[in-house]
């Protein structure tokens, strides 16, 4: 049979579309980064940022990595900042990927505090990654995600 | 009134960094989880933690914090203070169905 040649062409060139397309997607994941978080976690986080860049380092999230019981998981999140006034950490978040809720607490601090630091006991619903998000006085943005395994989920019994 | 538990450190040395420590009894009940009968209860959490050091006629926030249902039951809060002047730190929880509930600790400074 004597095939077409500009069926070929055509079909070449929709590949390399493809192609073109598969490798811009992955850009797109490699720039929008250290989360990969999906789209609720990530609007949560871009809305506390309001929009702005999200950097990752600074902060410290401390959570056992496998949880047997989800109704009280101790955590504790630490901020790299010397807390003077003239830098520090105006407000510190936590949000969640699966629990019904994304937000977990918000806090906000001044330089009073000394040290940016923050420990809290926290529910979890199942298995999820976890944000702590960090303001600085510059208006810049710090964050760290951790992924942790829950065994016993909270709010399941009665 | 529900039982809280504040623990400051009794006389920390001046211009130190000392770790407050805030719990206070509630259920804080979700919203998400049913009862008996398959109805959803009413969520009933508390909503706002704040703690302000006042000290000579001046009270200044220094911590605060919004709650949601997914921090547990009798919310458990730790946070930092540089001690640089004896003064009396104060504390309030705010919450659903009107909770409010207000504390306070002298802190020494030598």
């Amino acid at each position: 049979m004597k095939m077409n040649p500009n069926l070929l062409n055509t079909n070449s060139a929709r590949r390399r579309h493809i192609l073109a397309a598969a490798v811009g997607v992955t850009g797109y994941v490699l720039v929008r980064p250290a989360f990969g978080a999906p789209a609720t976690l990530d609007a949560a986080i871009s809305e506390f940022a309001r929009g702005t860049k999200v950097s990752s380092g600074r902060v410290k999230f401390e959570i056992a990595e496998l949880i047997d019981n989800g109704n009280a998981v101790p955590i504790t999140i630490t901020v790299d900042s010397p807390m003077t006034d003239a830098d520090h950490v105006v407000a510190l978040a936590v949000f969640n990927e699966k629990n019904p809720q994304r937000e977990v607490i918000k806090c906000r601090l001044s330089p009073l505090a000394g040290r940016a630091q923050l420990s809290t006991r926290i529910r979890l619903a199942t298995s999820q990654k976890l944000t702590a998000i960090a303001e600085m006085n510059d208006g810049s943005f710090y964050a760290s995600t951790v992924e942790v395994v829950v065994t016993l989920a909270a709010c399941i019994e009665e | 009134m529900a039982r809280t538990l504040i623990t400051v450190p009794p006389t920390p040395k001046i211009n130190t960094v000392i770790e407050i420590r805030a719990l206070i009894q509630h259920p804080m009940e979700t919203g998400f989880r049913p009862d008996g009968e398959g109805k959803l209860q009413p969520r009933n959490i508390i909503q706002r933690f704040e703690c302000r050091f006042s000290s000579g006629g001046r009270s200044d926030l220094i911590f605060s914090a919004e709650l949601f249902p997914a921090v547990s039951a009798n919310p458990y809060i730790a946070f930092n203070f540089r001690a640089t002047q004896s003064g009396t730190l104060s504390f309030l929880w705010t919450g659903d169905n009107g909770f409010t509930q207000a504390e306070s600790v002298a802190l020494v400074v030598v």
